[in-house]
């Protein structure tokens, strides 16, 4: 009797198991999705080649920063300007400063995230501080750089493109953490 | 389009009247004062009409089915169980009336998701149990919390009229202009929703998202946030005052102005010391309004997710360690830095207050130089 | 599954006699006594649940707190929607697929019994652990029945390892349940029994149960990253750590539009049942049935988004899941198309099982309007999160599920017990509680269309009038399923001598067998005519 049930059922528990893989395969298939049509306006987390295009002078694209210190991260985070008007193409350096005013050293990641989504497809970043995590000892500051370019491919219908940062203090996650922190007698 | 000339819901249909016994509460969807908001009315009101007339059909062919075809009438039932015909007309006939439904459906969203040239752009940030308004090209944020007092809440004060929908620091937005919203938060997800723009957007932690909206009157607008964020989350209103361009500008000018005026007043305060009285009345209204929710009123907490301050070894020992985590928070709990959002009298206030309450009684004063030192890092 | 019940078993599977006490419900691999347990389990469960919305209720009845704190009802909401949707909804479909199905297709028990006891008896250990949560230091889940992280993730209370453990062992009681399910109706059906012979019960439960192997693991998968966010370091949904909180909502509705049909095809089977029996006319476009259900379960996988309108997506995505979500409207409306026809031109007589599945259409069709509002997107932004979507979904789950789980058990009660229910109890119980289900969610849609978020203690003045209205609704709905249990007892008891008919215009195999059914039925299977 159950012997005949056997093969079914197999079949049965292994699509199960398959559809718990599958719960998981959905994170890297969402990355998947985002990237190709910049859902939530995640932007890639490496570099871009520095070859850019041809320069599309016959238009310009407004590029807002925003940055934003998560409420928990004590650091002053301030994008150098705020508004940046660009040509398509050309590469552009702009800076941000950060300050920690405590007395510890922090370790802090920035998330990036492009409103609108789409045009985060069209947004490289050659170097930025947000691919790494940024470390600054108690009492210091920083400018951290930020080189990018707007892809001349970009859809006519964007003209503003918002970039914001929003800074977390990953101190207890960071790896690197335990030899300074024994350091600073912590 | 339509003009709806005052801010009063409209009272639709006789079908939606006949339930009327709330004379205060409008039965249906507000028409908004935006040109989306009544778009959405009215595609709102399109759809429910079309239910209507296939719920009266449907109902209707059943109900009279009901009445004449039953046993006690002595009918005999018919045995047919199917027809090719029909099935393909009711499937069919669905499909149309959808196709019709889409379109206006479509252009709508497609309008409501069109953020570009904007004039203003306000950066909405989203916290338990709080909202937070920075104009983008403007030196000028501020917090907006609840208004409405605990009193009221617990049953002991007579309510306001806008109980629960009152908040300390409206937002102030110009008529006639398209204003940005860039949403975002600072710990769970919230949703900042002003009925009458029909702007309702999730405030995504990391992430921005954008909504708009063109106000055409001027006015006071009231919504709250529409997405479960923990214990307070009804008590997170959002008040928008929409003013003429003109005021709009001599607002924001004069709050420039106020803003810049505060951090002055707070560089002289650095010398001065304040009495134990002034501080911890100071003291209280603050932890009313900021700490309570999370520490309680009686500083006990809540066992498992807010930890106590009555009797805790920091509020009663470690002074510096107090003051840092109420400047900068504690990551990884629900304990935010306060640096940014309370000023040094208030902070050096809490702080003296929570050391001198609740039987806490370490008799120590906190002065706006001592946070100010943890500030520079010279505290430790 | 387990060495500790094997042995007893063997002996019992092929003869005519239980044991006696308590034994025989720990260790019965019968499917009527399984069946049985689900359906007072989750009668059990509904009671729990339904106390929790007392509460809900009763401080909502006034604005400002009066009974309880934010944190508690927020607790109450979430605990409220676990209960009901996992504890009772589910396990009462399962418990009547347990009873029914065998005996619908002339099966002698279900195909794997030992593994139908145990996906029994780890659910009230699932619910044990969630109830005592709410005892904990800290209280159980406040984070709504969804738990959107990072709000059950990073800013939880301490019980949510509990809470996760919970739901594990909830949805391997289902997978194992729907498995049995699926084995059964392939390898067991009595021959004659071609595919489309089948009842439409058995049908509905066959794609449902395929729809439970198919998202109950991913639900798994949500509370485990959860779990490992929590506890462990992870950052699925933590953006610091290059994770997203938004993609916490495409998992969890990945799974949980499903789960909403889940919830609601046994109802159709079970309505399609009922309708002809007291029409006494053969039910009208079965083959047209079938292949609704069946495009409902697919295209429940391509809508899930519309739980998320307004957590920004590309407007070209919006439009997807709006258009795919409008679609369901067709096989949904063939469905009741197919069920007005069937009472066109029938007998009809009103006994209660026809009283409730036909309230069943009327207010399941409500609730189905007001999901095609709800599916336009724009329109969406302003009922989202209010109480208009409580109103919806209570429509389709307590005037749908719940309907027709009832009008199930009154439908079948005569042939599990062998006694006619009383009929003129029944007849008050469907009254009473098709008043006060009225008076408890039709005012939500116009509380919600007026403003009122939903998941709130408390609430702006305007409100006032209409939420005192909805919680006496309440009370009374709750009130009224005592009636319920009152009938049920009596009809265990005792009553009028039911014949293997029951009804007049009844068909199908579980009417050829004596009522009460014999302990063991279709030992040798029967002849499909």
């Amino acid at each position: 009797m159950a012997f005949k049930h056997k093969p079914l059922t197999t079949k049965l528990v292994f699509i199960a198991l398959a559809m718990f893989g599958f719960g998981f395969a959905l994170v890297p298939l969402y990355d998947v999705f985002c990237d190709l049509t910049g859902l939530n306006g995640k932007t890639a987390s490496t570099a871009a080649s520095a070859d850019a295009a041809i320069v599309d002078t016959s238009r310009e694209v407004v590029i807002e920063f925003i940055a934003r210190p998560n409420k928990q991260m004590p650091w002053v985070f301030e994008p150098e300007v705020t508004r940046m008007t660009v040509h398509p193409g050309e590469i552009h350096i702009t800076n941000y400063l950060a300050q920690n005013p405590t007395s510890r050293l922090i370790v802090g990641q920035a998330v990036p995230s492009v409103s609108p989504g789409q045009a985060a497809l069209y947004f490289h970043k050659i170097e930025c501080f947000c691919f790494t995590q940024q470390r600054l000892a108690g009492g210091k500051d920083m400018l951290m750089p930020l080189q990018f370019y707007v892809d001349p491919a970009l859809p006519r219908q964007f003209s503003t493109i918002t970039l914001s940062y929003t800074l977390y203090d990953v101190t207890s996650a960071s790896t690197d953490l335990t030899a300074t922190s024994s350091q600073l007698g912590e | 389009m339509t003009k709806t000339r005052s801010l009063r819901w409209s009272l639709p249909t006789l079908l939606l009247a006949a339930s009327a016994n709330a004379a205060d509460m409008p039965l249906n969807m507000t028409k908004g004062v935006t040109e989306i908001s009544q778009r959405v009315y009215h595609l709102h009101m399109t759809i429910f009409w079309i239910c209507c007339v296939i719920g009266a059909v449907v109902f209707g062919i059943m109900f009279w089915s009901i009445v004449r075809h039953r046993k006690a009438r002595g009918v005999q039932p018919a045995q047919f169980h199917e027809s090719t015909k029909v099935e393909i007309l009711w499937t069919a006939i669905p499909v149309l009336i959808l196709i019709l439904m889409a379109i206006p459906a479509t252009k709508t969203l497609i309008a409501m998701e069109d953020t570009t040239e904007a004039d203003v752009t306000v950066v909405v940030t989203g916290s338990q149990w709080k909202w937070h308004y920075k104009y983008l090209e403007h030196d000028v944020e501020f917090y907006s919390l609840l208004a409405t007092q605990k009193e009221q809440i617990a049953n002991r004060f007579a309510k306001g009229e806008n109980y629960l929908l009152e908040v300390d620091r409206p937002l102030v937005l110009p008529t006639g202009k398209k204003v940005r919203f860039l949403m975002t938060s600072d710990d769970v997800i919230h949703s900042w929703w002003v009925p009458a723009f029909a702007v309702k957007k999730d405030a995504n932690p990391g992430f921005i998202n954008e909504a708009w909206t063109r106000i055409d009157e001027p006015g006071i607008y009231r919504g709250q946030c529409a997405e479960l964020c923990g214990k307070d989350h009804g008590y997170m209103p959002i008040v928008v005052i929409a003013k003429e361009p003109a005021e709009f500008d001599k607002w924001l000018a004069g709050e420039a102005e106020r803003i810049a005026k505060a951090k002055a007043e707070e560089q002289e305060l650095l010398a001065m010391n304040m009495s134990l009285e002034e501080l911890m009345s100071v003291g209280e209204r603050t932890y009313t309004a900021y700490c309570a929710a999370c520490h309680q009123p009686s500083g006990e907490g809540l066992p498992g997710i807010f930890p106590a301050l009555k009797g805790s070894s920091i509020a009663l020992n470690d002074k510096p360690a107090h003051i840092d985590i109420v400047l900068h928070g504690r990551a990884g709990t629900a304990m935010q830095a306060y640096a940014k959002q309370l000023s040094l009298k208030e902070i050096a206030a809490v702080i003296t207050y929570e050391r001198n309450a609740w039987g806490n009684s370490t008799g120590e004063l906190v002065q706006a130089a001592d946070v100010h030192a943890v500030m520079q890092g010279k505290g430790e | 599954m387990s060495a500790v019940v094997t042995d007893h078993e063997h002996d019992h599977e092929h003869h005519d006699h239980k044991p006696s006490g308590i034994k025989r419900w720990f260790y019965t691999t019968n499917h009527k006594d399984i069946g049985t347990m689900y359906l007072v389990f989750a009668l059990i469960m509904f009671f729990i649940g339904g106390t929790m919305a007392m509460v809900i209720r009763a401080e909502l009845f006034q604005p400002g707190m009066q009974f309880v704190e934010p944190n508690f009802f927020n607790q109450m909401t979430t605990v409220h929607g676990l209960i009901m949707v996992f504890g009772a909804v589910m396990p009462a479909f399962t418990g009547l697929a347990n009873w029914m199905i065998p005996m619908m297709i002339g099966a002698p028990d279900m195909a794997l019994p030992r593994m139908n006891n145990w996906s029994f008896w780890i659910l009230p250990f699932a619910f044990l652990i969630l109830l005592i949560s709410l005892f904990l230091p800290g209280g159980g889940p406040n984070f709504g029945w969804t738990f959107y992280a990072p709000l059950s993730t990073k800013y939880s209370g301490d019980s949510t390892a509990l809470f996760v453990f919970s739901v594990h062992i909830m949805g391997i009681s289902s997978i194992m349940g729907a498995i049995n399910v699926i084995v059964t109706i392939f390898n067991l059906r009595a021959p004659g029994m071609t595919w489309m012979k089948m009842p439409l019960f058995v049908w509905t439960w066959l794609i449902t149960a395929f729809l439970l192997i198919m998202v109950m693991p991913v639900l798994a998968g949500a509370v485990t990253m959860v779990l490992t966010d929590k506890y462990f370091g992870t950052s699925f949904f933590d953006a610091a750590g290059g994770g997203d909180p938004v993609l916490f909502q495409h998992i969890f509705w990945f799974f949980g539009h499903p789960e909403v049909y889940i919830m609601i095809l046994p109802a159709f089977g079970i309505v399609s049942s009922i309708v002809p029996t007291f029409a006494r006319k053969p039910l009208f476009g079965y083959a047209s049935m079938v292949y609704a259900t069946s495009s409902i379960a697919l295209l429940s996988f391509l809508v899930w988004a519309h739980h998320m309108f307004t957590t920004g997506m590309p407007v070209f995505a919006e439009l997807f899941f709006m258009y795919c979500t409008m679609l369901i409207a067709v096989p949904t409306g063939v469905k009741v198309f197919n069920w007005v026809a069937t009472m066109w031109r029938g007998a009809m007589t009103f006994e209660v099982p026809m009283m409730f599945a036909l309230a069943f259409i009327v207010l399941f069709t409500i609730g189905g309007f007001s999901g095609l509002m709800l599916a336009i997107t724009p329109a969406d932004f302003q009922y989202h999160d209010t109480y208009f979507v409580v109103a919806h979904f209570h429509y389709v789950l307590v005037t749908g599920a719940v309907f027709s789980i009832i009008a199930a058990a009154y439908y079948w009660l005569p042939k599990w017990t062998g006694h006619m229910y009383d009929e003129k109890l029944g007849q008050w119980h469907f009254w009473c509680s098709l008043i006060s289900v009225n008076l408890l969610f039709f005012p939500m849609h116009f509380v919600g269309l007026a403003g009122m978020p939903r998941r709130i203690p408390d609430y702006a003045l305007q409100f006032a009038d209409f939420n005192a209205f909805i919680s006496i609704g309440g009370f009374l709905f709750g009130a009224s399923q005592l009636i319920f249990v009152w009938v049920l007892v009596k009809c265990a008891r005792g009553g009028e001598k039911a014949t293997a008919q029951v009804w007049e215009g009844a068909e199908g195999l579980e009417w050829e067998v004596p009522s009460p059914a014999p302990y063991h039925t279709f030992e040798t299977p029967p002849v499909i005519k």
